[in-house]
């Protein structure tokens, strides 16, 4: 090689290396703008205050986010609850039982529900499931349940495919060794091949939560927006996303970084779930 | 396939200059286009689009921005100068009045609910009450048994803060009623949910939702005009010192009798 | 009575056939249900005219042109980042704590969710560096937030490309940038294409971190920083407001229909990638 070359090749490296550490700067930089900005708050009013205050009325001094960390919890374990099972079966009927046919029509519709902006989720459910919410169960149809059954649909993809993932890389021969001690399909499946891939399920339900929780626009159009916590399934609740989002373009000075202080709460939820869900995968890749 | 790649990334970024080089003009080389941003009230703002659209049929040499954003945004965006004119649905409090403020309408808050609702009338306590949580069920109204399902718009909100200084006075918006965050989404929970109860612009009423009397007077133009229904609010356009001649002309639009005339058809209350 | 194992095994299945079948209805009934409300109401015109009374008449050229706009400027600035990057991490060093907390930043990026990204973009480039709701602090938010899925996907597809084909380019005496462009990336193209057209879908679907971005105006964007609509941002407003039922269906079968063959069109060329290699 001659000189001018490795000159080229060294700047180039230079310049690659400057790409990727964009990721880091701009990881830096949404956490430090996030937090400037929603610290100072958790000072001036207190932690406690914050996060275990009941009362949301920031234009008169009340910063209290607790019944939304609640309602943000609750919908998202109704999301589980409905999304779970259903997911998980499909990942199990997709590795184990479904012919070629089936997975090439499964795969791209699970692939077109994901592509689905959740803003269409949300009038959806706004049009269908709260009316029949209302009319079938009671209340405004505005309510956990709503919520809960739209939010449980978004995430399925999510738990389908790791779910997949996780059950397809159980070895071959946990299988074949069960049948052939003479149980059935569905036996192996639930006593041997669930188990097996129970670190990666998990995974895939974590990950589902964090996407729960962090969307935004499905909610605030099913969920009802209020501000109490909710005492029955068919009660509205306001969600950590959904506090942001309402009032952001309204809010000046401490409400506004009110809604950063919520953000920031957010945040620290989400990513210990990421962290925790990505931890959980890599375990299992390793074994 | 390494040749269409580079294609269609010549092509991106040949897009991209375009957008950068356009500047302020239209994209027919039209040249100088004037541009007026108008920031604030969401209840302020589907009337201002309006007053836009038939602005610029006559001058189309303008382009007039509308965001909405909130009065207190609006205010805000003013004081900043990031706006040529500010939008409010509440009057300016003392630390604001520093800008110019331009009546352009009044506008009545009506308590609204579903046309099934054979109820007509409440008084003032009663929508206070209800609002704040001692009412719960229709049935204490003379209804069915049934959960209200009250709707309140977010803190923030020039028509709330309106809603909760002429009706509301000293009491306080219970937590458990729902928020939704503009007018257009409260008439839309009112004109589907038959057990449903919210305050929306006078304007907004129609075939889908009903306005409710109170104390016995009804939410109609000719009420406030003779100053029988009070719940009043006027809409504001704030300017932060003397706006400049072309954003002054749009000013005198609105102000004139083809402008009131607009928002009167929308079931403002014009000052004329 | 105990029920013979081999009857639960055929029952189980049926109720898995079933259970897969109403995952597919979920999907059908959405996409028929915005199909039929809404393609009466798309036509030349609603494409290409601009909407008027607030978006209850007219059509949606302005928010369609808005998320052409900012789908392709971000790509144009994130491909360059994040093919770069992925080039960086696969070719240019070893595994080593320096790629471990590149890694680690990408990930964390890739989860932070849309409405942070509306808030910091909010924040950051529409208030502190005063570039207002504009196209430009709406395209420089999304180019952040497609940054790790480019990443990912450019990873995956240069790390597929065989060990020989280098091999054989450095053994012909070719530098590692040659190598790279003209061996390893017209190899990968597909798949990094695929994830080119993913992040095109994502912006095109995505209207937390726009609407505090980008804002919301009705007007056509003519300039970087010009505030604008997507169609999903529009479609929010109109199904909110509950101005117009009809065009709120209108523009969802736009939006849904765009993904739609976005998706297709990269789920084209990633199999283009599977024949390739089998």
């Amino acid at each position: 090689m001659t000189v001018i070359t490795f000159k080229k090749e060294q700047f180039i490296k230079f310049v690659l290396m400057a790409f990727a550490l964009s990721s880091l700067i701009f990881l830096f930089l949404i956490f430090a703008f996030i937090l400037i900005e929603g610290l100072p708050l958790f000072h001036k009013i207190g932690l406690k205050n914050i996060i275990f205050g009941f009362k949301w009325a920031p234009t008169k001094g009340s910063f209290g986010i607790f019944p939304m960390i609640v309602s943000s919890f609750l919908v998202t374990f109704g999301a589980l609850v409905i999304g779970g099972p259903m997911g998980l079966s499909c990942a199990v009927y997709l590795s184990e039982y479904s012919g070629k046919k089936m997975k090439m029509l499964l795969k791209p519709a699970l692939e077109l529900l994901a592509g689905i902006p959740s803003v269409v989720y949300g009038f959806l459910g706004v049009i269908y499931i709260v009316p029949l919410v209302r009319n079938c169960l009671g209340g405004s149809g505005f309510s956990l349940l709503a919520t809960a059954i739209i939010l449980g649909i978004m995430i399925l993809p999510t738990i389908i495919s790791i779910s997949f993932d996780a059950i397809t890389s159980v070895p071959k021969n946990f299988r074949e060794g069960s049948l052939a001690m003479g149980a059935t399909k569905w036996q192996t499946i639930y006593k041997v091949v669930i188990p097996s891939a129970k670190s990666g399920i998990m995974a895939g339900f974590i990950l589902g939560m964090g996407r729960a929780i962090g969307e935004t626009m499905a909610v605030i159009m099913i969920a009802g927006n209020a501000l109490k916590i909710p005492t029955s399934i068919l009660d509205p609740l306001r969600t950590l996303t959904g506090n942001i989002a309402l009032e952001l373009s309204y809010a000046t000075g401490d409400h506004r970084m009110g809604l950063f202080s919520t953000g920031v709460v957010l945040l620290v939820i989400i990513m210990t779930l990421n962290y925790i869900a990505n931890f959980g995968i890599k375990k299992k890749r390793l074994k | 396939m390494k040749q269409t790649a580079r294609i269609f990334y010549i092509l991106f970024l040949l897009i991209g200059m375009l957008t950068i080089s356009c500047g302020r003009g239209s994209i027919e080389g039209k040249g100088n286009n004037f541009t007026i941003t108008i920031a604030g009230s969401t209840s302020v703002m589907p009337f201002t689009e309006k007053l836009a659209e038939y602005f610029m049929l006559d001058h189309p040499d303008f382009v007039i921005n509308v965001q909405s954003g909130g009065s207190t945004a609006g205010v805000q965006a003013c004081i900043n100068k990031t706006v040529d004119i500010g939008m409010s649905s509440r009057n300016l409090k003392d630390d604001e009045k520093i800008l110019d403020a331009i009546t352009i309408c009044n506008d009545g808050i009506a308590a609204a609910i579903h046309p099934k609702n054979p109820i007509t009338n409440l008084t003032m306590q009663q929508i206070r009450d209800i609002f704040n949580g001692r009412i719960k069920n229709w049935k204490e109204l003379g209804w069915i048994d049934r959960k209200i399902d009250a709707v309140t718009r977010e803190e923030g909100s020039g028509t709330r803060g309106a809603f909760e200084e002429l009706i509301m006075e000293k009491n306080e918006i219970d937590d458990g009623i729902m928020v939704q965050d503009s007018n257009g989404s409260v008439k839309e929970v009112i004109a589907t949910d038959p057990y449903a109860i919210g305050y929306i612009s006078l304007g907004l009423l129609d075939e889908r939702i009903k306005g409710l009397s109170i104390e016995g007077i009804s939410p109609t133009v000719e009420n406030i005009k003779a100053g029988k229904y009070m719940i009043v609010r006027p809409f504001l356009y704030l300017t932060n010192g003397k706006p400049g001649d072309k954003v002054q002309s749009f000013i005198d639009f609105v102000l004139s009798k083809d402008g009131q005339k607009i928002l009167k058809k929308e079931g403002l209350i014009d000052i004329l | 009575m105990r029920i013979r194992p081999s009857t639960i095994d055929k029952l189980v299945r049926i109720g898995f056939n079933a259970q897969a079948f109403f995952t597919v209805s979920i999907l059908v009934v959405i996409i028929t249900i915005i199909f039929f409300k809404g393609f009466t109401h798309v036509n030349l015109e609603f494409i290409f005219s601009s909407p008027e009374d607030m978006g209850r008449q007219g059509g949606i050229f302005p928010s369609i042109f808005g998320t052409i706009l900012l789908a392709l400027l971000s790509i144009v600035f994130a491909t360059p980042l994040g093919l770069g990057t992925a080039i960086f991490l696969t070719e240019y060093t070893k595994e080593s704590a320096f790629t471990k907390i590149i890694r680690f930043g990408v990930e964390s990026l890739a989860g932070i969710p849309s409405i942070i990204y509306g808030l910091f973009g909010f924040i950051f480039f529409v208030i502190k560096l005063k570039m207002g709701w504009s196209l430009l602090s709406g395209v420089l938010t999304m180019t952040i937030m497609i940054l790790p899925t480019i990443i990912r996907t450019s990873e995956e597809a240069i790390k597929s490309v065989p060990r020989n084909l280098r091999i054989v380019s450095y053994s012909l005496g070719a530098t590692r940038w040659e190598t790279v462009t003209k061996v390893v990336l017209t190899s990968a193209m597909p798949g990094i294409l695929t994830g080119v057209m993913l992040s095109i879908g994502r912006v095109v679907g995505e209207t937390a971190a726009v609407i505090f971005t980008m804002g919301s105006s009705l007007r056509l964007p003519t300039s970087l920083m010009d505030s604008g609509r997507t169609m999903a941002v529009h479609f929010y407003i109109l199904a909110r407001e509950g101005i117009s039922m009809d065009k709120a269906y209108a523009t969802a079968l736009v939006l849904v229909l765009s993904i739609t063959i976005i998706n297709v069109f990269a789920y084209y060329i990633m199999n283009k990638v599977v024949s390739r290699y089998s």
